[in-house]
């Protein structure tokens, strides 16, 4: 920025004098340097991202080379034979994302709609800050606060309804059905839920902000309500910056480690059930590393974070193929 | 003013607006007469969009703003806490400064306002979309591109495309705020003779800053300042024999 003012009013300033040769050379020297530095930044993003990959993958060469494409498939994690699948920990961690976003979504939709559309005015700054705060609450609170006050209530009032109601419904009721334990995967996605709510909310506040009141307007005027001017105006003319929103929010929830590992259990088995333990990559990770003795267990847990990585990239990529195809739907290309 | 039987679509009896506040339009008087064209003419702020705002109760979008006194379409309160306000605004269209097209394709531009009203089969709802582009001197320049997006348009298009949004509804009332403030003079052309066109079925107000305009496509002609309405009268009155020294000074290019 001082570069930027220091440039600007050097120019400034040689235009109200004569130019001359001396002030020219300067200038054409701070932009190249301000050109060049710029794009050293933005190659830097580059140079870390590659640099990432590959080191993951060196490390996570043993493993897979002893494993293979089995690692992905098998859901044995013995570290004493040095039996490694990943199987339970993506299963985990696409499983609490899936909830944290089906939960997460409709809730943060509305908690933006609200705060645009419908809050009185002395309302709106309040309860934006308010989301702003939560967005800012260290992971680890999350954790403690879900593990010693959330679990236990969750595990005496909720799932035994759970079990009750949900468990006893055909073709999914088996999902539903387990002991009370209070931690699992349900919870550990009802967690992360809540973290995410703050960023896809605030996103999708500043995006719906931004669509011009005279459009939303023509949409009253032929007599639309808010929920019909929101659901088909405001949101499709705001898609791309909702979607980035939620894709900020399944980034969050796919890699978050320290609040998952505190509710999710940390047990390495595959369950049906959703009210049982599980485990998820990242708290997998965080949890073994420092126990992690020999090359292959220290390599597959390297190996679960280039899948967690590879995930990543995968969602990222859909999410840039739903946009193409709702473009496709409007009919901008045809 | 008016002839004999002439239906008034709008009246405004003592009607006074206020933006908090501030007291934007003050004790006015007026009728708007059906299927004729009004024009709102008046420099910047003196509350002609303001009023036409109020004929579909726009206003009631944002708050802190409040009327009192009476506005009537066709004899009923407009601001009766009772009117249903989307009812209000199906009966009553609107047309923005700039063209506001929703993202969605030409064909469901028009269709969306159809449809929170009315329940069509799908070659009902064609021929209701053919109508209305029709209707909007559209349908030929975009019958073969209807999935396209409404964005895809030229601004003149675009525009029209608005109207026949509106129209497509089948209000009463066409409320034209500034249509042509954004667009080129051809497009400006093509949508005052559809004004012309339009108002054998729909009773139009358009408010504008181009007097030439007012004077072409308008019957009556109503100028405002300050939030009052200085004059009403038939436009070729008000243009060539004004009653009032003020509406004279603006017309005549002394004064705005």
């Amino acid at each position: 920025m001082n570069l930027l003012g220091l440039y600007t009013s050097l120019k400034i300033r040689s235009m109200a004098n004569t130019i001359n040769t001396a002030d020219l050379k300067r200038q054409h020297l701070f932009d190249m340097l301000f050109r060049n530095g710029t794009r050293i930044f933005a190659f830097l993003v580059l140079v870390l991202l590659g640099g990432i990959i590959v080191s993951l993958i060196i490390g996570s060469l043993p493993s897979i080379q002893k494993f293979g494409l089995s690692f992905l498939a098998s859901s044995e994690w013995d570290p004493v034979q040095e039996n490694f699948g990943a199987l339970v920990p993506i299963v985990g961690t696409l499983v609490t994302s899936f909830i944290a976003l089906l939960i997460g979504i409709p809730i943060s939709f509305g908690i933006a709609l609200y705060l645009t559309e419908l809050s009185p005015k002395w309302l709106k700054r309040p309860l934006g800050i308010a989301i702003e705060l939560l967005a800012g609450i260290p992971s680890i609170i999350y954790g403690m606060w879900g593990l010693f006050i959330f679990a236990p209530w969750f595990g005496d009032n909720i799932q035994p309804w759970i079990n009750d109601n949900l468990g006893t419904l055909p073709l999914i009721g088996e999902f539903f059905q387990g002991p009370p334990l209070g931690i699992g995967m349900l919870t550990s996605g009802i967690i992360l839920a809540i973290m995410v709510i703050p960023f896809i909310s605030s996103v999708m506040r500043d995006v719906f902000e931004i669509v011009p009141s005279m459009l939303k307007e023509s949409a009253y005027g032929l007599g639309a309500t808010t929920w019909e001017v929101v659901w088909n105006v405001v949101l499709p003319y705001t898609r791309v910056g909702v979607i980035g929103g939620i894709m900020l929010g399944l980034g969050r929830a796919l890699g978050e480690t320290m609040a998952v590992t505190f509710v999710i259990g940390n047990a390495h088995e595959l369950n049906k059930s959703l009210l049982m333990p599980g485990n998820s990559i990242a708290s997998a990770l965080a949890n073994e590393f420092t126990e992690a003795v020999g090359d292959l267990y220290t390599s597959a847990l390297i190996e679960l974070g280039l899948i967690l990585f590879f995930i990543t990239f995968v969602v990222l990529s859909l999410s840039k193929l739903l946009l193409l195809q709702l473009a496709k739907q409007e009919g901008k290309r045809t | 003013m008016f002839a004999d039987g002439q239906k008034i679509k709008i009246t405004a009896r003592s009607f006074n607006f206020y933006y908090g506040k501030f007291h934007a339009l003050k004790n006015i008087n007026l009728e708007v007469p059906e299927k004729q064209v009004m024009a709102f003419i008046g420099p910047s702020g003196c509350g002609k969009s303001t009023l036409l705002r109020t004929f579909n109760r726009m206003y009631d979008l944002y708050p802190g703003q409040s009327t009192n006194g009476e506005l009537l379409l066709d004899g009923k309160s407009i601001l009766d806490k009772n009117m249903d306000v989307n009812l209000l605004r199906s009966k009553v269209g609107m047309v923005f400064q700039k063209p506001t097209p929703f993202p969605m394709s030409i064909y469901e531009n028009i269709a969306f306002g159809v449809r929170l009203y009315e329940r069509l089969s799908r070659s009902e709802m064609d021929d209701r979309v053919e109508w209305a582009l029709k209707k909007a001197a559209l349908w030929e320049e975009v019958k073969a591109k209807l999935s396209q997006s409404g964005l895809s348009l030229s601004g003149g298009q675009q525009q029209r495309l608005c109207i026949a949004r509106s129209v497509a509804v089948k209000p009463d009332v066409l409320l034209l705020d500034e249509p042509t403030s954004a667009l080129d003079p051809i497009s400006t052309a093509k949508i005052e003779e559809l004004v012309y066109e339009l108002k054998a079925d729909y009773t139009i107000v358009i408010v504008t800053h181009n007097m030439q305009q007012a004077a072409r496509v308008s019957d009556f002609t109503a100028y405002m300042y300050l939030g009052e309405l200085i004059e009403v009268g038939k436009t070729d009155m008000v243009f060539t024999n004004p009653k009032q020294k003020a509406t004279e000074d603006y017309i005549t290019g002394k004064f705005g």
